[in-house]
């Protein structure tokens, strides 16, 4: 069984609490192990970047650190999370000057990295440590012919890491497939939902919102699949908001890919989280909706 | 005697961990503009901001909301055909504009990012409903009157945490802090 150092970063601790479920259930069933990182801190996501760069990295650097620690490879479900780390991991090999600043201020916890470990976001785990063809030996329970929106959103692909497809990714799409149901084709999947933005330009974000939910819906998607939790409630969390602004009458369900993947493999609806959707996922996934535990 | 450093030049030292060119190969081509999904409530669009910061119009690109709504997605970045890193320049000049306290006072953007920083070097993790009264208020009533309904119905689905996590070793987070920004003990 595969182990990793699991950083569920601050947001998985309450409110993407069903995104935290699903994955622990859904990599138990794929026989992969995610040991929780044991006193992490937040990384910062991307506002720590505004005020100091090097403190930014360093405090990405001590979660590093504690996984380096451990002996085991590093992954987060967050995009941000994920980013702030694979970027910190490589300046640590490229930057020398960095490097000492960062081993410096861990001393103060004892720690130290040397940037050896391997970086993965969670729906790496699933693409490529497993691969959509030892999922699809796992599935009891395809979603025949839903069809699921694969929202890759900002920072798994960009910026670019290592040579990878920035431009239109299929990983997503394949494991869509694994699961036994339709990707459909979603022309903004890599576009902004505009992260922070809520918060600090809510007119920008909620413009950049309501593009990814129309798309979405023109292209005939029954549910959008998101693997980052600030994706997921600007996408759920403000549809409301978006039909008061813009006089829509978005009701598409988002769920984290972890949480259809879930189904497909039989795990009891409940142990996904579901059911604490704002957009009801049940006149969708009704027919998905077994009882019996895996 | 060295010559002062163009604002270009300023800019691109404080992206320092970044592995763009510098912004100067700029060539206009105005791709990054033509990809920014958030260029629409920008007042100047990318390509003329970093043409701007070429040009040393410091003030002026100090001055635009530009940065502020950046909402960092990379796609410019991932298509510069100068390989330039235009969200880590937008970072650059948010950072700039911070430690010398020259943005415009109207703006939530840095209320926003001064907040976040101070909750997460006292608890060591963010937790988001303090941050919400200390820059909620930069908003009008119909926006604040928004958040409240989203707040209040993430509560109810028990999605916002009541009390704030803490890290178990918060001495030596502090410390480790400290050895990067000098800081007295406050509070
Ligand atoms: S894409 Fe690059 S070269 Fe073209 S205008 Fe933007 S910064 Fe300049
Ligand atoms: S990173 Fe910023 S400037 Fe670049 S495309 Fe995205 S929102 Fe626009």
């Amino acid at each position: 069984m595969k182990k990793y150092a699991y950083f569920p970063g601050c947001s998985l601790e309450k409110m993407a609490l069903s995104y935290h479920k699903s994955s622990l259930e859904t990599t138990r069933v794929l026989g992969v192990e995610l040991e929780e990182l044991e006193d992490w801190n937040c990384c910062g996501a991307t506002t720590y970047f505004h005020l100091d760069e090097i403190l930014a990295n360093t405090l990405v650097a001590r979660n590093l650190a504690i996984a380096e620690k451990q002996g085991l490879d590093f992954v987060a479900p967050c995009s941000a999370c994920y980013k702030n780390a694979y970027f910190t991991n490589t300046y640590m090999k490229e930057d020398a000057d960095l490097a000492e600043h960062i081993n410096y201020a861990l001393e103060a916890d004892d720690l130290q990295l040397s940037g050896d470990l391997n970086v993965h976001h969670l729906i790496d785990v699933f693409a490529n440590e497993v691969g959509p063809e030892e999922i699809k030996k796992k599935v009891t329970n395809p979603l025949k012919e839903l069809r699921i929106a694969p929202y890759y959103g900002c920072q798994i692909v960009r910026p670019r890491k290592n040579g990878e497809n920035v431009e239109d990714p299929q990983f997503f799409e394949e494991l869509i497939r694994a699961m036994g149901a339709n990707p459909i084709d979603f022309a903004y999947k890599t576009r902004c939902c505009g992260g922070s933005l809520l918060l600090t330009n809510r007119p920008a974000a909620l413009d950049m919102i309501r593009h990814l939910l129309q798309n979405a819906q023109n292209s005939g998607a029954d549910v959008i699949a998101t693997a980052c939790p600030l994706c997921q409630v600007n996408l759920e969390a403000y549809q409301t908001q978006v039909n008061e602004e813009f006089g829509t009458d978005f009701s598409t369900p988002v769920l984290y890919f972890t949480q259809l993947m879930g189904l497909a493999l039989g795990i009891a609806p409940k142990k996904l989280g579901i059911g604490s959707e704002l957009v009801s996922t049940l006149p969708v996934l009704s027919q998905f909706l077994k009882k019996e535990a895996r | 005697m060295a010559d002062k450093p163009t604002f270009s030049q300023e800019i691109s030292n404080l992206m320092y961990a970044a592995h763009g060119s510098p912004l100067n190969e700029c060539i206009q081509c105005g791709t990054c503009s033509g990809s920014c999904p958030a260029v629409e409530f920008m007042d100047q669009t990318p390509r003329r901001l970093i043409g701007m910061i070429n040009a040393d119009l410091k003030e002026d690109v100090i001055d635009t909301n530009t940065y502020w709504v950046c909402a960092s997605c990379y796609q410019c970045t991932v298509r510069c055909p100068s390989r330039i890193d235009i969200a880590g320049a937008m970072y650059a000049v948010k950072r700039y504009s911070m430690w010398n306290k020259t943005y415009a006072d109207d703006l939530v953007g840095p209320v926003f990012s001064e907040t976040f920083m101070k909750t997460i070097a006292r608890s060591g993790r963010s937790y988001e409903p303090i941050l919400a009264p200390t820059y909620i208020f930069g908003f009008g009533a119909k926006e604040f009157f928004q958040e409240v309904q989203g707040a209040t119905k993430m509560m109810l689905k028990g999605r916002i945490p009541v009390l704030p996590p803490r890290i178990k070793r918060l001495k030596n987070f502090q410390n480790m802090i400290k050895r990067i920004i000098p800081m007295g003990d406050e509070e």
